[in-house]
């Protein structure tokens, strides 16, 4: 009897199983319907605020301020133009114009000279940064030793120390070398960041120690070891921290602030919330001019971009 | 004769030591011996030659940084403990704590402080909850997850101050967010920026910029669990809260926290956009503490600016302390 019973059971077994597995296909069906679903909703929530800056710079100065007149209450043209009471958001403009970029790139100067400022402040600080830290990481990474593991845990700590304490000390330096007020006062402290070292290092410790050790037995040199396989072998590593560091300091606004009490010097971003409601319409092309840069690093390296990040998890690595 | 003599004792020496090697040989042993302990001295030696030329080797490739960094971060940052316990930087008497207790009755610190806190403390849970969230659903095998993946990511590429208009556009007193509080039958309009709403502006600008960032941290840490767990968890008929719940989660521990502290430390910089929102005298529940350093730079007061800037680095190291203590004892675990 019970032999009879046994395959009973299996198939049962086997049936609920089935129908357990249809069950979970259908949910996972459902699953990712509302998945894509909820992606979308917080996709269009993120993009707005970008896309309607881009249309936005498009519109004339007349329809800028009819739209948003009750926001920024322009009032250059004496009140002739209708200003509404409310806001009207518009994706696309009536009229795409790009009076405002041709306002901005050769009637009004002081943008191009912030925009200029905001370049020679980031590309040095890229450049320099990186070498100095292609060196230490190699420093670092290739050979171990207690006191240098002392010192690399203090680089994280330096790295994750907000502005308002870091800013006291480079402020002192500053004023003693007399580079207060000067370009200095913003490059110097960037070359040193501790940010790239500590990530160019977690880059090289994924490489094998034996492609190094090889190449040493071959009758590499220590620089040539440095130069010609860690380095190639550290590209894309190398092409990522670029693209944080440039974000950073493309968007850097406390150490101009205290920094540099001249504002000739002032980088883009901290003098493009500086521009009156009387040049409103001129500050969109201003801000979408400013965003070409980054967004175009963007489209070009976003997944290196997308490893540079992966690779911060977990501080130790 | 006598070189005759000298040349037989030679040769005498000489087959004695020849015999007494053969003798040496026979019993198994050889004259390499003496030999090999003078390989290994030899090899021993040249591998503290080879370590010392590595140590060299390795602090020459790290002076450039060091140096920097010493002088940049590190030197200075002593002088600044230094003014933290003196009374003014000519005097340099030593009062010990007295400057941290007039930093910390001071109105303005409390105000930062506290508003710096409260932002954290909204902020950074909702980040990291929302940014796991985003990051399941992308592993979820959603269509188009590399579009997704690039629309979320795109607020961290945007700099703040080109962003800075259109949020003012939007939740100004006129603005769109009022219009549409008041269609969904809002009582009255709220002026978000100079209100105690102004925080809720702020989490919200904080979360858009800083979500795509963390939910990258979480999929590299939900793609490394391994697959064949899961395999065998289906298996064994878990449901899928069971694997989130006991199999990710686990996985995920060491990511949770360090996504929590870099958040926490990049709400510390919420500062650029509350700044570029308002100005220099924002509503006062967003006087943040980044403001309060400021104005004390422009009072040139280095005893208050040292007394705080050491009180926030305590805070950011205790902070670390946590995240490296859990991360070691719940690293191990996950490993084995």
């Amino acid at each position: 009897m019970a032999e009879i019973r046994k395959p009973r059971s299996e198939t049962v077994f086997y049936e609920r199983a089935i129908r357990k597995a249809h069950r979970n296909k259908r949910i996972y069906k459902y699953g990712i319907i509302i998945g894509t679903i909820i992606a979308a909703f917080f996709a269009v929530l993120f993009l707005t605020p970008i896309i309607l800056t881009i249309t936005n710079s498009f519109m004339s100065s007349s329809e800028i301020s009819a739209n948003y007149g009750a926001v920024f209450k322009t009032t250059e043209n004496g009140g002739k133009v209708f200003i509404s009471k409310t806001v009207n958001l518009k994706f696309i403009p009536d009229i795409v114009s790009f009076s405002q970029y041709y306002a901005v790139l050769f009637k009004s100067p002081e943008y191009l000279v912030k925009f200029w400022n905001s370049v020679l402040y980031v590309v040095p600080i890229v450049g320099v940064q990186l070498m100095i830290a292609m060196l230490a990481s190699y420093g670092f990474a290739r050979y171990q030793g207690r006191v240098r593991e002392v010192i690399f845990f203090i680089y994280i700590i330096l790295m994750l120390m907000p502005y308002q304490v870091t800013l006291v000390p480079n402020y002192l330096v500053s004023q003693w070398l007399g580079i207060l007020d000067t370009r200095w006062a913003i490059l110097l402290p960037g070359f040193f960041s501790p940010f790239a070292v500590f990530l160019l290092t977690k880059f090289i410790r994924r490489i094998p120690t034996e492609v190094m050790e090889a190449a040493s037995i071959d009758g590499a040199g220590e620089w040539q070891i440095f130069s010609k396989i860690c380095m190639p072998l550290c590209k894309s590593g190398l092409i990522s921290i670029a693209i944080l560091v440039f974000i950073d300091y493309w968007n850097m606004v406390e150490q101009p602030l205290i920094l540099l009490s001249n504002d000739e010097l002032h980088p883009l971003s901290v003098f493009l919330s500086k521009i009156n409601a009387g040049e409103i319409s001129l500050a969109f092309a201003v801000a979408v001019i400013y965003l070409v840069p980054p967004l175009l690093i963007f489209l070009y390296g976003e997944e290196y971009l997308v490893e540079g990040i992966s690779y911060q998890g977990g501080l130790k690595g | 004769m006598e070189n005759k003599l000298k040349v037989l004792d030679k040769v005498k020496d000489k087959g004695e030591k020849l015999n007494r090697m053969l003798r040496r040989n026979a019993a198994g042993q050889t004259a390499m011996p003496k030999k090999r302990t003078n390989l290994k001295e030899h090899l021993q030696k040249k591998s503290t030659r080879k370590k010392i030329r590595e140590t060299v080797v390795s602090w020459l490739f790290l002076s450039p940084s060091l140096a920097g960094v010493l002088t940049f971060f590190v030197l200075p940052f002593l002088v600044v403990v230094f003014y933290a316990v003196v009374n003014n930087p000519i005097q340099k008497e030593f009062v010990g704590f007295d400057n941290f207790v007039r930093v910390f009755n001071n109105n303005a610190f409390k105000q930062a402080a506290s508003n710096t806190l409260m932002f954290s403390a909204v902020a950074v849970p909702l980040a990291v909850a929302l940014s796991l969230f985003l990051a399941v659903v992308m592993e979820s095998g959603i269509p188009f997850k590399s579009q997704f993946r690039s629309f979320f990511l795109s607020p961290m590429m945007v700099p703040i101050a080109s962003i800075v208009l259109i949020w003012q556009v939007l939740f100004d007193y006129n603005g769109l967010i009022n219009q549409v509080y008041l269609a969904f039958g809002g009582p009255s309009k709220i002026d978000w920026l100079k209100s105690d709403k102004a925080q809720i502006v702020v989490v919200i600008l904080f979360l858009w910029k800083n979500l795509g960032y963390n939910m990258i941290l979480f999929m590299a840490a939900l793609s490394s669990v391994p697959k064949d767990l899961i395999e065998v968890a289906r298996l064994e008929s878990a449901t899928e809260r069971q694997i989130f719940w006991s199999i990710k989660m686990r996985y995920l521990s060491s990511t949770i926290l360090f996504v929590t502290i870099m958040s926490l430390i990049n709400s510390f910089k919420v500062f650029r956009e509350v700044y570029l929102l308002t100005g220099d005298y924002p509503y006062q529940t967003l006087y943040m503490m980044q403001h309060f350093m400021n104005n004390t730079f422009a009072s040139v007061d280095y005893q208050k600016l040292s007394a705080s800037a050491i009180m926030m680095a305590i805070v950011v190291v205790i902070l670390m302390f946590i995240m490296f203590i859990t991360e070691d004892r719940y690293g191990r675990d996950i490993e084995g």
